[in-house]
């Protein structure tokens, strides 16, 4: 455990030393959710009907465009090598390095998200259940995407590449998290979307660091 | 009969094995196809509700098993070759996947061609619809991963998870889109009518289906065969094969 939460600060100080690379896709979320009302049209009731889905596919590109980040460094210097040699699983290795990845970024777009909805005059319910689902669909985001970030490691392309095997696989976490806010603001309660995308943040804890784990094994073969 | 599976596994008695069953393969999915055909164009009637335009089924239907059944197989074999390193499992996986993408297409095409004439609509976010797209990026996934790497031990591994993690992930997919698709109400059609098919249909259809299942098995033999031929280009037998074929 202590080996854990030293691997946690010890990445936390990394994206801390290199604060730019963190808030660059922070500022691509705002800059992607900004460009919609310039393309859509300004009207409030159409920006409403929008928002929740805006806001999640932007959540969910950025989310994708920091995943690169996860493993690329520890590759280059070869610290994720020594990783893989260390007596320790690799699992909850993979698992470290994506709780504080999410940290970073998936924790700031959270909280950044509300006042976006503000843009798009959301409620302030449907704003609260926006910041829940990104809380509970972010981490399911960083988890899945460790999966494609230790498959495309190192490849030519590898961008490009990653975001067609990953993208696919965000598709419930978007359905459900949009559809939060969605019946939100239907008067419904979201609490049927919000357990199953616990439910599926669950089921990614428990299975993708082994997978990534296995992914990372064949890609530094 | 007992088969050695070991002795099977192995590329170099494999090639001429499957160069043998192919013939037995294409020639099965060529009559089937042809009566098939025949059923579905000549004895199948004219549908009461949608007159001509419903006989695409005949290609649409047995179309979209395949593309969802060779998605399964592929992920089996490589799941198989992952597990217990066996070559001829991990191109086994790499010859299913560009058949299944396009029987996945094909399934996606003929069925626009059958939506516009009978809902009025190319596409409609229907649940079914919607995941058969999603399973043609997972296969276009898979082979891009695949052929962006150089090393083919790594290609095939890393081609492995992604095929299981997508197997796993297919359900959830499904289900997650046909809840969303209940809450949105936008597709006012479904797919799920009474199926109150004549029997001269569904027979029809099956033997598509039999077609497609004899030709996708024929289509990707003679693809493991051309794997095979360039992956063990160093070895002596593929140059005793190439010299007796030349």
């Amino acid at each position: 455990m202590r080996i854990f939460f030293t691997l946690v600060r010890r990445d936390l100080l990394v994206a801390y030393r290199r604060r730019m690379d963190v808030l660059v896709s922070l500022i691509f979320f705002v800059i992607v959710v900004s460009l919609f009302p310039l393309g859509v049209g300004p009207e409030r009731e159409t920006l409403r009907l929008i928002a929740p889905g805006v806001v999640w596919v932007a959540a969910l590109l950025s989310a994708m465009l920091a995943l690169p980040r996860l493993f690329a460094a520890d590759h280059q210097d070869g610290t994720l090598e020594q990783m893989l040699l260390a007596p320790f699983p690799l699992s909850a290795i993979v698992l470290a390095k994506v709780l504080a990845h999410w940290l970073v970024s998936g924790l700031p777009l959270a909280f950044m998200a509300p006042v976006l909805g503000l843009q798009f005059d959301l409620p302030t319910s449907a704003l609260l259940v926006l910041l829940a689902s990104l809380l509970l669909g972010t981490p399911a985001l960083s988890l899945i995407g460790a999966i494609g970030a230790a498959l495309t490691l190192g490849l030519r392309g590898g961008g490009v590449l990653l975001s067609l095997l990953v993208l696919p696989l965000y598709i419930p976490v978007l359905i459900f998290g949009a559809g939060a806010v969605e019946t939100t603001m239907m008067g419904m309660t979201p609490e049927g979307h919000l357990s199953l995308l616990g439910a599926f943040l669950i089921l990614a804890v428990l299975a993708t660091p082994f997978v990534a784990a296995a992914a990372l094994r064949i890609a530094l073969e | 009969m007992k088969i050695n599976w070991f002795k099977s596994a192995s590329p170099a008695t494999f090639y001429p094995l499957a160069g043998r069953m192919i013939p037995w393969f294409s020639t099965a999915a060529a009559l089937l196809c042809a009566v098939g055909l025949y059923v579905s164009f000549f004895l199948a009637p004219t549908d009461a509700t949608q007159g001509e335009a419903y006989r695409i089924i005949f290609i649409h239907v047995p179309a979209a098993w395949m593309s969802m059944f060779i998605y399964l197989v592929m992920a089996f074999w490589a799941g198989i070759g992952l597990a217990f390193n066996t070559r001829l499992s991990s191109m086994m996986a790499q010859a299913l996947a560009p058949t299944g993408a396009m029987f996945t297409f094909v399934a996606l095409w003929t069925g626009a061609l059958w939506g516009k004439p009978t809902w009025g609509t190319w596409w409609v976010w229907d649940a079914r619809l919607t995941s058969e797209l999603i399973l043609l990026f997972l296969y276009l996934g898979y082979l891009a991963l695949t052929a962006a790497i150089d090393d083919t031990r790594r290609a095939d591994k890393a081609g492995a998870i992604l095929a299981l993690v997508g197997a796993v992930n297919v359900p959830i997919i499904y289900f997650s889109v046909q809840w969303w698709n209940t809450l949105h109400q936008g597709a006012s059609v479904s797919l799920t009518r009474a199926p109150s098919m004549a029997r001269i249909m569904l027979i029809g259809m099956l033997l598509m289906g039999l077609a497609a299942w004899m030709y996708s098995i024929a289509a990707a033999l003679s693809r493991v065969r051309l794997i095979i031929l360039e992956r063990e280009k160093n070895t002596a037998w593929v140059r005793e094969v190439l010299e007796r074929e030349a």
